[in-house]
């Protein structure tokens, strides 16, 4: 019962990560995912290991509520708003598609006719303008459910300021609505913006039964194999949560695989002793990027899903380009070759996996030039890729209109991609004013690896670490994340004569019921950290700084209207370079976070073993295009012994990703056999 | 030029202009910049003004502009000389740059050693510069001077050192000089930003390289919207539309365009447009040829925003026209004007290229300025612009409630409004039956409802209230605009249709917006019957 598993179910693949904490020993193991009934191949995955009743814990990424995001298969909802405010959820920030282009419309996810009103009026400092009437609530919820509804959102405007009349509309629904699926905005989100708490609160209800139902499935049939332990979710802030909270809060798994990824590279960096990295998850048809500082993945407020599917919750920001080994390449009308987003997906994809594909791609690219090698397919569901295939495409869409030649144009895909991905990497670490240079490049999934000295060399990264697994680093990052709960409420103060007795008070009762909900997950921890942090801005403003504020947890917290302000411009003049003395500030919104510690993971439980050794791992050589035909040595990653030494050119292979290592570079395989990539 | 190093400079200097964009909504201290994104980035030609590289983000109407802009600094180094690394010019003046006083134009030399390699610039649209009505939008304004301050370009920092005069002149010109100090402070970061990253990407790449970049930049946009025109059919397109009045007299305006496609080039002859006006709906010559770029880039959206894009043009915008104005025609209300002529340029488009026709989008911003005093007497001033629909066209029904084609501004919510200001919205919705009908519909405009909570002085420049959004191939028009607010002694309604200025409410009146939806596409006879079921159940239609 000392087992733990890390299940990340993907969109081809469910990859697991099973540690024994009494043996130390680890297995992992890639089954197909089965999309419609993840639920089958989540067992699948876990019998791997033997009897699931032998298993102690469970912790899953999912993309369930991001498939159903993205796909619009989430509940039949309805909606109770403010009278005169039912259309919020329509009409947006009355924003467009695209900055350049007038076509296209949008549909929201609840429909008008199931959005009904109800007279009622808060108003922005909270006072009750018009209370709200319990019958009128009652007879609108009845409305929406025999018109189908399956879930209920409550929405009033400036119920941020004080949630009084949303929480007696609730009651009242409550009382006569038939399931769990019902909840108002200022339960899910206590800030100000109506469209966005809208759309989150609306998001959230439309995800309830679809996640609630998945959860349900796998409780069942994790209750049939026998396992009785503890199963949790990761959610969008790299945090794990009780399944119970997911019920409640689904739309906090939006992007629970990606984050788990993240939090993975994270910790298997500061082990290997780095704490500034940008992590590089290159999968079929998207490229994810996010930043971690000083250990820590920086947190995004809001992103959005689609257009006008805005979630704002707390998430691990991360950047994706349409930029993959699905990705089609080719040269436009103005004679610029172009590499994705356009996608060749899974089906028929690349031209090499002979399903059909007639278009070429990152991955065709790769094959071509002999850094993949097209005898060992990595995920093991086809035995062989078609070269010729795929170099007779990439010469006639992408080399006869540039005038190069096959190898060349393969080349030429390579660095656009590069170039994007690198561009991608810039964005996400200069634009929140990080040098790239003082980062480590780790990249992961799929087709990271591949990819690694170009990362390095066009951003002008110093070095990368490639982790021992990097196509299942979803998955141990199930294992190795933290259980967090956040918290948000605008309060509106201005900081000139704070009353810093009130804002304790609030900032205690936050820190108390954030801390609640960690300590209820169920799950061992260390210890439980409160971290506190407050959005502000010079009055005038309306874009605010994420300010994080030294305070302790406890029954008070030490704030003070120094302290606040001395954070205050701290982070101000760290974001734009200047402060401005003399203006009013202004402290908006309230953030809380509870992280529940786990115990530390062990990663040399991944170390290569004593039988490692070069010999071992020794697989010859074979000819790879570095701007010309090299000589490459070949290994076999997992049998190098910690302290190897490889020179490039050379290609790392491991059953789920390959590792290229351009000439002038050097591999060298670090204690916990990562490995670290350098120029030599 | 090697493709791939293009390719790799194509995004990094198209990701500089983007993070001075970035930087300049974050640091901003109103929201037509912070939120409504009114502003605009890019880099420009040493000695031709001429955009290089502009933001993604960025205002759609400057990325035109913008070029005229430079040139007016560029003339006014050529006229007083003394050009050294660090200055940085400061103007708004519309008739050299485009647009209208608001926007304030900060324009900075890259030098390189002792040669001037490009510009930098950073637009951005300030709350108050003085001027008759708080917000600059006076409808009445026969002279730019009742419009606000007009500054030419001059130098706002000089030698390292920055011009603390000029600064107290600007305060004591506007209702709300913090604020404008404020953005003037997120647009020297920005500039600074843009400098930084520059001259570390010139290192990396070399000054030559980057400049053959830009050279073929230039030449890739112009080859792609010569491939776009010449795939049209010769022949000459004609399409007019109204605007409503120019605030002054109820008479309407026309902007007609005569499109002529010959070989690969196209001739805009905006010749049989009205004499420059008497009210603020004119605009300059920059501001045409960026209305212009802006209705082109919509439908030929593959067409990179550079100045190459225009070299298979020519303009015809004579001076007698009102739009090509000169001093001191009044412009506040130049975005109605540019809106019927980038709605125009789309109809003359619709019938060269029928399969890509798209309809008329709402075309008004519907600029609301609400003005008071605080209890404690401080001055309050809220100002926004509106949203409506947009056309229906071959892919979809128009988008509902959607921004300007000319920007990509973001309406602040109604809780941050009712936050900041003594007003309660007691609605905000779609407009059922707004959206002209068609086999794809306009998208619906919206209804607006405030309700005054301390005396309120409140002014309006919109348009569309005499002549909806036109559909194209058989659609209908989308609804009018229309404006009303309740009297002492009634209902009240504007006597110049959508322009309105000096009207005061009392606490508990109310006032009401009703904005356009967009025109119809395709007859409606032939919309899906399940679409038709559709609009009636939701209420989309009236």
């Amino acid at each position: 019962m000392t087992r733990a598993v890390g299940v990340d179910v993907g969109g081809t693949f469910t990859d697991l990560f099973m540690v024994d904490a009494a043996t130390g020993q680890f297995e992992t193991a890639k089954v197909p995912s089965q999309r419609g009934d993840e639920a089958a191949g989540f067992l699948q995955g876990l019998r791997a290991f033997g009897a699931v009743s032998g298993l102690g814990s469970i912790v899953h990424g999912t993309t369930v509520g991001t498939n159903a995001l993205l796909e619009r298969k989430g509940a039949r909802v309805g909606m109770i708003t403010t009278a005169g405010f039912r259309d919020v959820l329509e009409m947006r920030r009355r924003d467009r598609r695209q900055t350049w282009g007038l076509w296209g419309d949008f549909v929201p996810v609840v429909d008008r006719d199931m959005r009904l009103e109800v007279a009622e009026r808060t108003l922005a400092d909270g006072r009750i303008h018009q209370p709200i009437d319990p019958a009128a609530v009652q007879a609108a919820a009845r409305a929406l459910l025999a018109q189908g509804a399956e879930a209920l959102a409550i929405v009033f405007i400036n119920a941020y300021a004080n949630p009084a009349n949303e929480r007696a509309a609730l009651a009242a629904a409550e009382a006569i609505w038939p399931n769990a699926h019902i909840a108002c905005s200022s339960q899910i989100l206590p800030e100000i913006r109506e469209f966005e708490r809208t759309s989150t609160t609306a998001l959230n209800a439309y995800l309830q039964p679809v996640v609630g139902d998945y959860l349900g499935k796998l409780d069942a049939a994790l209750a049939v194999d026998g396992f009785d332990g503890p199963f949790h979710i990761v959610q969008s802030n790299g945090g794990v949560m009780s399944t119970a909270s997911a019920r409640r809060l689904p739309i906090r798994t939006a992007l629970s695989g990606p984050a788990a990824g993240v939090i993975a590279a994270a910790a298997i960096a500061a082990a290997a002793g780095y704490s500034d990295i940008i992590t590089a998850d290159l999968g079929g048809t998207s490229f994810d990027v996010s930043v971690v500082v000083q250990g820590q993945a920086a947190v995004a407020a809001q992103a959005t899903i689609e257009f006008g599917l805005v979630i704002r919750t707390p998430m691990i920001e991360i950047t994706t380009i349409g930029a993959g080994g699905g990705s089609i390449a080719q040269v436009d009308v103005g004679g610029l070759l172009q590499v994705g987003p356009e996608s060749a997906g899974s089906r028929p994809g690349p031209v090499c996996y002979g399903q059909g594909g007639t278009r070429p791609t990152l991955t065709d690219a790769n094959v071509v030039l002999g850094r993949i090698n097209a005898d060992r397919p990595i995920g093991g569901a086809l035995t062989r890729l078609d070269v010729d295939a795929a170099r007779a495409a990439i010469l006639s869409q992408v080399g006869v209109p540039l005038g190069l030649d096959a190898e060349a144009a393969a080349e030429a895909i390579i660095r656009v991609t590069n170039a994007r991905m690198a561009g991608a990497i810039r964005l996400v670490s200069i634009e929140r004013g990080h040098d790239p240079q003082a980062f480590v490049v780790v990249p992961f999934g799929g087709g990271g690896a591949l990819h690694v000295g170009a990362l390095m060399q066009e951003v002008g990264m110093q070095a990368a670490l490639v982790p021992r697994f990097p196509g299942v680093t979803s998955a141990l990052g199930c294992i190795i994340a933290d259980i967090r709960h956040d918290q948000v409420q605008t309060v509106n103060l201005a900081l000139d004569g704070l009353d810093a007795a009130m804002l304790d008070e609030r900032l205690v009762a936050e820190a108390t019921a954030a801390r609640d909900v960690v300590e209820s997950a169920g799950l061992a921890v260390e210890r439980i950290d409160t971290v506190f942090s407050a959005d502000m801005h010079y009055a005038g403003q309306t874009h605010t700084v994420a300010v994080p504020l030294p305070l302790s947890a406890g029954s008070t917290t030490g704030v003070t209207e120094a302290v606040v302000r001395t954070a205050f411009e701290h982070a101000y003049a760290a974001q734009f370079g200047r402060v401005l003395p003399g203006l009013g500030v202004r402290l908006v919104t309230l953030r809380t976070t509870a992280i529940g510690r786990r115990p530390h993971f062990d990663l040399t439980t991944l170390a290569p073993d004593a039988h490692a050794s070069m010999a071992l791992a020794d697989r010859g050589t074979r000819q790879v295009w570095f701007g010309g035909w090299r000589m490459a040595t070949v290994h076999d990653r997992l049998a190098l012994p910690a302290g190897a030494e490889i020179m490039g050119p050379a290609i790392l292979e491991q059953p789920d990703a390959t590792t290229v290592i351009d000439p002038g570079l050097v591999a060298r395989v670090d204690p916990l056999g990562n490995v670290i990539v350098s120029r030599q | 030029m090697d493709p791939v190093t293009l390719a790799i400079l194509d995004g990094r200097l198209t990701q500089i202009a983007d993070e001075m964009d970035a930087t300049l909504y974050r640091a901003a201290f109103n929201p037509i910049i912070a939120e409504a994104k009114d502003a605009c980035h890019g880099m420009y030609h040493a000695e031709t003004g001429d955009t290089l590289v502009q933001g993604a983000h960025g205002l759609p109407i400057f990325v035109g502009a913008m070029a005229f802009a430079v040139r007016a600094v560029i003339d006014k180094v050529a006229r007083d000389g003394g050009l050294t690394a660090g200055d940085t010019f400061l103007f708004n003046d519309p008739y050299a740059g485009g647009t209208h006083l608001n926007d304030f134009r900060l324009v900075r030399p890259v030098f390189r050693g002792d040669t001037l390699f490009c510009w930098l610039a950073s637009a951005g649209h300030w709350l108050d510069i003085g001027g008759n009505v708080p917000g600059g939008y006076n409808p009445q304004a026969t002279e730019s001077f009742q419009e606000g301050v007009r500054i030419p370009p001059v130098k706002l920092v000089a030698d390292g050192r920055t011009n603390q005069d000029l600064l107290d002149i600007l305060a004591a010109n506007s209702r709300t000089p913090v604020s404008n100090w404020g953005d003037l402070q997120g647009q020297l970061g920005a500039l600074d930003l843009g400098e930084r990253r520059l001259h570390a990407l010139l290192d990396a790449y070399g000054d030559a390289v980057v400049a053959a970049a830009f050279d073929a930049f230039s030449v890739r946009a112009e080859a792609l919207m010569r491939h776009a025109i010449a795939a049209l059919p010769d022949g000459t397109y004609s399409f007019q539309d109204i605007l409503d009045n120019d605030g002054i007299t109820p008479d309407p305006l026309t902007v007609a365009l005569d499109l002529t496609i010959a070989g690969g080039e196209m001739v805009m002859d905006f010749s049989r447009s009205s004499p420059p006006t008497q009210g603020p709906v004119n605009i300059a010559y920059a501001t045409t040829i960026a209305a212009c770029y802006v209705a082109l880039k919509h439908v030929f959206t593959a067409v990179p925003a550079n100045a190459g894009c225009l070299r298979p043009i020519r303009f015809v915008v004579p001076d007698t026209t009102l739009l090509a104005a000169g001093p001191p025609r009044p412009m506040a209300g130049y975005t109605e004007t540019i809106l019927r002529l980038i709605g125009v340029v789309l109809g003359a488009l619709a019938q060269a290229d029928p399969a890509r026709a798209t309809a008329a989008p709402f075309g008004t911003i519907n600029a609301l300025s609400l003005s008071g005093h605080r209890a404690d007497g401080a001055r309050w001033v809220m100002f926004s612009f509106f949203g409506g629909g947009l056309g229906g066209n071959p892919e979809s029904d128009g988008l509902t409630h959607a921004n300007n084609p000319i920007s990509t501004a973001t309406i602040p919510p109604v809780e941050i409004l009712e936050a900041a200001y003594p007003v309660l919205f007691t609605q905000w919705a779609l407009r059922p039956g707004s959206g002209g009908a068609g086999t794809h519909r306009g998208g619906l405009g919206a209804i607006y409802e405030i309700e005054a909570l301390t005396d309120t002085e409140v002014s309006l420049l919109g348009e569309r209230g005499t002549a909806g959004p036109f559909g194209v191939l058989g659609g209908d028009a989308g609804a009018l605009n229309q404006f009303t607010w309740q009297g002492d002694a009634g209902p009240c309604t504007p006597p110049l249709v959508s322009k309105v200025t000096g009207v005061r409410l009392r606490p508990g009146q109310r006032l009401r917006l009703e904005t356009p939806g967009g025109g119809g596409w395709g007859p409606p006879g032939q919309r899906d019957p399940a679409a038709i079921t559709r609009d009636r159940r939701l209420g989309y239609v009236a």
